[in-house]
Formats: C-alpha cells, sequence, structure tokens
C-alpha cells in the first residue's frame, strides 16, 4: 500500500454528477420509506386534515357550498402544515436525539441530499393530502372547480408549504427530542386555529383578525381562498410578499441553528 | 508465486530487518495530532495530546468517563474546534469531504431509524462512498447474513451495533473509528467483531479504538493509550502496560468487610466488586500468610499478575464502573 498522498486524497475527493444525483435519489427514496412506514407519523399526517374536513366541512355544512369550499381551501394549509412541521421538526428532533444524525455527520452524505429528501417527503405527502381532499370536496361536498382552479389551488399548497418546512427544520434543530412533538402541537395548533383555518376570522373579534396578519398559514390560506373568491379582498402580492418574508426569516433560522449544532 | 531463486537471495538479508523494512514500508501516518489543546469553557477537555495513527494498526484509547476520549474523537472527525496544536487526517484538515469519503465512525447511538430494513442502510451508505466495500462482505464482516430483511425496530442491542459497524465499514475506510463497538454484543458476536477488526487492519486500515472492555483492548490493541484529565498519561502495548504495575492481585470471597483487609501487610490496594474481593499485594507471600492467619473462612482464593485491568486502575487510580467479569485472571487456585 502506497503512502497516501495528497493526489489519491483529491481524488477520492471528486463525484461525477451521475453519483450525486444517485446520493440524491436513494436518500429521497429512502426517506420516502422511511416515512410512510412509520404508522404514528404516516397515519394521523394523511387522516386527520381529511377527517376533519369530512366531519366540519361535509357533513356539518348541511350542503352549504360556500362554507365547504371555504373550509376545502384552509384544511389544505392545515394538511400541508402537518407533515412540513412533524416529518421535518419532530422526526429530525428525534434522530439527533438518538445520535443518528451524528452518524449521518461523520458520513460523507452531501448536506443538501438529506435536506431534499425532507422537502421532497413534505411534498408528496402534501400532494396526498390535498388530492384526497379534493376528491372528497369534488365529489361527497359538491366543490366546483375549474380544471384551472384545481391546479393552481394544488400549487398554492405545495409550494405554500415550503415556509413551513423551514420552520419545522429550525424547530428539529433546536428541540429536544423527548418535548419536541409536544412543543411542535402547541405551535401548530393555535397557529393553525388563529389563522381561521378551521372557521372563518370574521366571525371572530377583529382584534384576531388583525393578530391573523402576523401569522404565516394566514397568508397562504388567503391565497388558496382567493381561487375560490372567499378571501378577505387583501392584495395578493402582499400575502406573497409576506409569505417570501417568512421563508427568508425561517431559512436564516436554520442557518443560525445548524451552524450553532455544527460547533 | 514465489519465485525460489529470489526467495533464496533473500534469505542473505538477515530475518529481523527484512520484517523491520517490510512494516516500515507498509505502515504510514494516517492522522497526526501534535500539542492538540482544547478547554470548554474554561475547564480543560484535552491538553499537549501527541499521537500519531498509523496504517494497519489498531490505536486503543483508554481512559475513564469524561478523560476526554469522545472530545478526542470528535476532533478527529472534525465534528469539533480546538483551541490549540495540529491536527490532521490523511494530510488534510479533519471534517473534510475528502477525509470523510476515506474514513467509516461507528458512534454511540441510541436508535436509528426503525423503519429502515438492514439492507436498505447499508445501500444508502455505500452511496455515500466513492469506493463502497462490495455489499456482501459488509454482511459477512459484520455478521448480519440472516438478517438482511429486518428491520432496524426489530433488532437487539447487539444487533443495532452491528448494523452500525456495517454502516462504518461500508465505505472502505483507510481510518475507522469505533467508540465502544461491543456494547451490547454477545459472545460470538463480539469474536465476529474482533475478527472482522483483524482483516480490517491486515487490510492496512488505521483503527481507532474506544472500549470499556479492558480485554477487548488487550485482543486487539498495537497500541494503547491512557487519558487521563486530557492528558496521556501512558502509551504502550498492552504488555508494557502489564508491566508498569509489578503487585499481585488477591482475589478470594469473605463475609467481612472491606476495611478489614486493607491493613494486612503488604497490601496496597483494597477493592471489591460483587462479593470479590481483590486486595493489590507488593509482596504475595507476607500478605497471604497473613490473610489465612487471620480469615481462615475466606473463599476461592486465586492469586494472579496484575492483568491490563489493574494496571489500568493502578495508573488512573480512579475507580471504573467495569463491569467485566473475571477478566485477565489466568491466575493461580488454590
Amino acid at each position: 500500500m502506497n503512502p497516501v498522498s495528497a493526489s489519491t486524497a483529491m481524488e477520492a475527493g471528486k463525484t461525477t454528477p451521475m453519483q450525486l444525483l444517485r446520493v440524491y435519489a436513494l436518500e429521497a427514496k429512502y426517506e420516502w420509506l422511511k416515512t410512510i412506514r412509520n404508522r404514528a407519523f404516516a397515519l394521523p399526517a394523511l387522516l386527520f386534515p381529511l377527517m376533519f374536513y369530512v366531519f366540519f366541512g361535509v357533513l356539518f355544512s348541511h350542503g352549504n357550498e360556500q362554507a365547504a369550499t371555504y373550509l376545502l381551501c384552509t384544511y389544505g394549509v392545515f394538511g400541508v402544515m402537518g407533515p412540513a412541521l412533524f416529518s421535518f421538526g419532530a422526526g429530525l428532533a428525534i434522530e439527533r436525539g438518538q445520535g443518528w444524525q451524528d452518524i449521518k455527520a461523520a458520513s460523507p452524505m452531501p448536506a443538501g441530499a438529506q435536506l431534499f429528501a425532507r422537502v421532497w417527503v413534505c411534498s408528496a405527502f402534501s400532494l396526498i393530502i390535498v388530492l384526497s381532499l379534493a376528491v372528497v370536496a369534488a365529489t361527497l361536498a359538491g366543490v366546483s372547480f375549474t380544471i384551472l382552479q384545481w391546479l393552481g389551488l394544488i400549487a398554492i399548497w405545495v409550494l405554500g408549504g415550503l415556509p413551513f418546512c423551514l420552520l419545522g427544520l429550525t424547530l428539529g434543530l433546536v428541540l429536544k427530542a423527548d418535548s419536541a412533538p409536544a412543543i411542535i402541537n402547541a405551535i401548530y395548533l393555535p397557529l393553525a386555529f388563529l389563522s381561521g383555518l378551521w372557521m372563518p376570522l370574521t366571525i371572530l373579534p377583529s382584534i384576531m383578525q388583525q393578530f391573523a396578519l402576523l401569522l404565516p398559514p394566514y397568508h397562504l390560506a388567503q391565497l388558496a381562498l382567493k381561487v375560490a373568491n372567499l378571501d378577505m379582498q387583501q392584495p395578493a402580492l402582499m400575502h406573497g410578499i409576506v409569505l417570501l418574508v417568512f421563508t427568508v426569516i425561517f431559512l436564516g433560522l436554520a442557518r443560525l441553528a445548524y451552524n450553532k449544532k455544527a460547533l | 508465486m514465489q519465485n525460489i531463486y529470489s526467495a533464496t537471495t533473500n534469505r542473505q538479508i538477515p530475518v529481523l530487518s527484512e520484517a523491520d523494512s517490510a512494516e516500515r514500508s507498509t505502515q504510514h501516518c494516517v492522522a497526526r495530532v501534535a500539542k492538540l489543546a482544547k478547554t470548554f469553557q474554561g475547564k480543560v477537555a484535552l491538553n499537549d495530546v501527541d499521537l500519531n495513527i498509523m496504517s494497519g494498526q489498531v490505536v486503543t484509547i483508554l481512559g475513564a468517563n469524561g478523560a476526554g476520549k469522545t472530545t478526542l474523537i470528535n476532533i478527529l472527525l472534525g465534528r469539533m474546534g480546538f483551541d490549540h496544536g495540529e491536527v490532521s487526517v490523511f494530510g488534510q484538515t479533519p471534517g473534510s469531504l475528502a477525509v470523510k469519503r476515506q474514513t467509516g465512525a461507528m458512534l454511540q447511538v441510541a436508535n436509528l431509524p426503525e423503519t429502515l430494513k438492514i439492507s436498505e442502510h447499508i445501500q444508502l451508505f455505500q452511496a455515500y462512498y466513492p469506493n463502497p466495500m462490495p455489499y456482501q462482505q459488509v454482511l459477512d464482516y459484520a455478521g448480519l447474513n440472516d438478517m438482511q430483511e429486518r428491520f432496524s425496530r426489530k433488532l437487539s442491542g447487539g444487533e443495532k451495533q452491528r448494523l452500525l459497524f456495517a454502516l462504518s465499514i461500508c465505505g472502505n475506510p483507510k481510518l475507522l473509528f469505533l467508540d465502544e463497538p461491543s456494547v451490547g454484543m454477545d459472545v460470538s458476536a463480539r469474536q465476529g467483531l474482533w475478527q472482522a477488526i483483524r482483516d480490517l487492519k491486515a487490510k492496512g486500515t488505521a483503527i481507532v479504538l474506544t472500549t470499556h472492555y479492558l480485554q477487548e483492548a488487550e485482543n486487539l490493541a498495537d497500541h494503547i493509550v491512557l487519558l487521563k484529565e486530557g492528558e496521556i498519561i501512558k502509551r504502550g502495548n498492552s504488555d508494557e502496560f502489564k508491566a508498569s504495575v509489578s503487585a499481585k492481585v488477591i482475589r478470594f470471597c469473605s463475609p467481612h468487610t472491606l476495611a478489614n483487609f486493607s491493613a494486612l501487610p503488604a497490601v496496597l490496594n483494597a477493592s471489591q466488586s460483587g462479593k470479590y474481593i481483590s486486595l493489590q499485594s507488593s509482596a504475595v507471600n507476607q500478605s497471604l500468610q497473613a490473610l489465612l492467619q487471620c480469615y481462615p473462612d475466606i473463599e476461592d482464593l486465586s492469586v494472579s499478575g496484575a492483568g491490563l485491568e489493574d494496571a489500568f486502575l493502578h495508573l488512573n487510580s480512579t475507580p471504573l464502573p467495569l463491569t467485566t467479569s473475571p477478566v485477565n485472571q489466568q491466575g493461580v487456585a488454590s
């Protein structure tokens, strides 16, 4: 065996784009398998939004098409937030607590591969959730949209999950494993309620309507409601900018948390 | 095939220097630590540590909890910065991608993602490395042939350790860190692990091992380093460690309390583990005579030379939570 020279070390540092692509693909595949097989996560994430919608949007709305349409838009946001906060947040916190992330960090896995894999899994879950909501809404609740409206709505939901992925990432890097699920629930559920995802803010005191302007799910829900023309008639650009600002803030916080952890 | 004639000419060279030169050409320094110092909030974690890690060698780091073993490994892995000194791995900064691709690490992990199969874990980690070890070879080394399709949820503690070992070697590492690898393993799994470590060593892999299980150090280590309060207080091979203790060990069962025995003549140190009492004696005959005279009811008496464990305790002189049953006591039972 020859002494390790700088050149062999350099050689070991080279990767072909194909190899890199393969790592990303495998990481995404196994992240997906890992998540979908985890029933304690997958079943609530997939079924809760659908169940809530069937109860409140279909059964209790007594054929009120407007209510069914409103709740479809907002439960879609609720459904997208779940995997983002729990898979990213709680899942990551638990793996960190176990020491598993230390093994990953000591391996030459590209950090981007894991990030990509988790975003992909969140998006895939989001897509399944909103598609199942859409099927129930169209068949049982009598919600009628054009194809373009449906596509726009699905795009808003799935893309709108990104800031919540980054929020989940930050929480996953900061929280302790044993308390992470409880804390994330304590953020998720009030955030959903205060953003008007469960009932229209118009039936709540005006102070709460003001407060909702500070919450990212409110703005995503308003964008979704705009498709059905049931929103508060605020400019779409404002909602978009606020979501973008939150995305940048959460990205900054996640980077901060990641660097602090790496020290 | 060996050429008889060249073999004959080779024999003219003295055997010793032949082995010597062979060793020199096959071994090289994989990682170098010089004058390393690290403090955590004013508390010294490592001080003035020098260490060369050679290819084809097992370096065992011993030390009590908090002696700095994990800190040293984390610095070598590039997961932690340091205050003073120099650390280079493969001539590069620890933790760089090029270094990680030639390094394997088996760290202490409470659990791994439960919903992936053993085969999936291994295949994913193989993909991280440019020249992965063949899948079947990884399974053979780690002894996981019969459980490829098992989910990691259903593994026992020892089986999880074997999977973690598999993940640490699947990149064909030239430098391998093993932090307490045999925890929770049964005897046959441990033997398998030791054999795998010897094979990898023979292939030129440099191995850094920490363990609480001193028989492991004794069986595997070419070089032992004892850390105490962040400093290397002793280095050498297993025999050199044992030689640092000239005392013999008298071991027996007794209903009497420990305090009774420490006053016996020539007894340097008395300790108790379970119902057994161990006395370190600088003059065995003297101690034994007094012991048998004063306490004729003792049972299960044995006398042995100091093992690595005794050397370790002697050098470290702080008791350790050693869970080892009678190790290193190739004793004379009477």
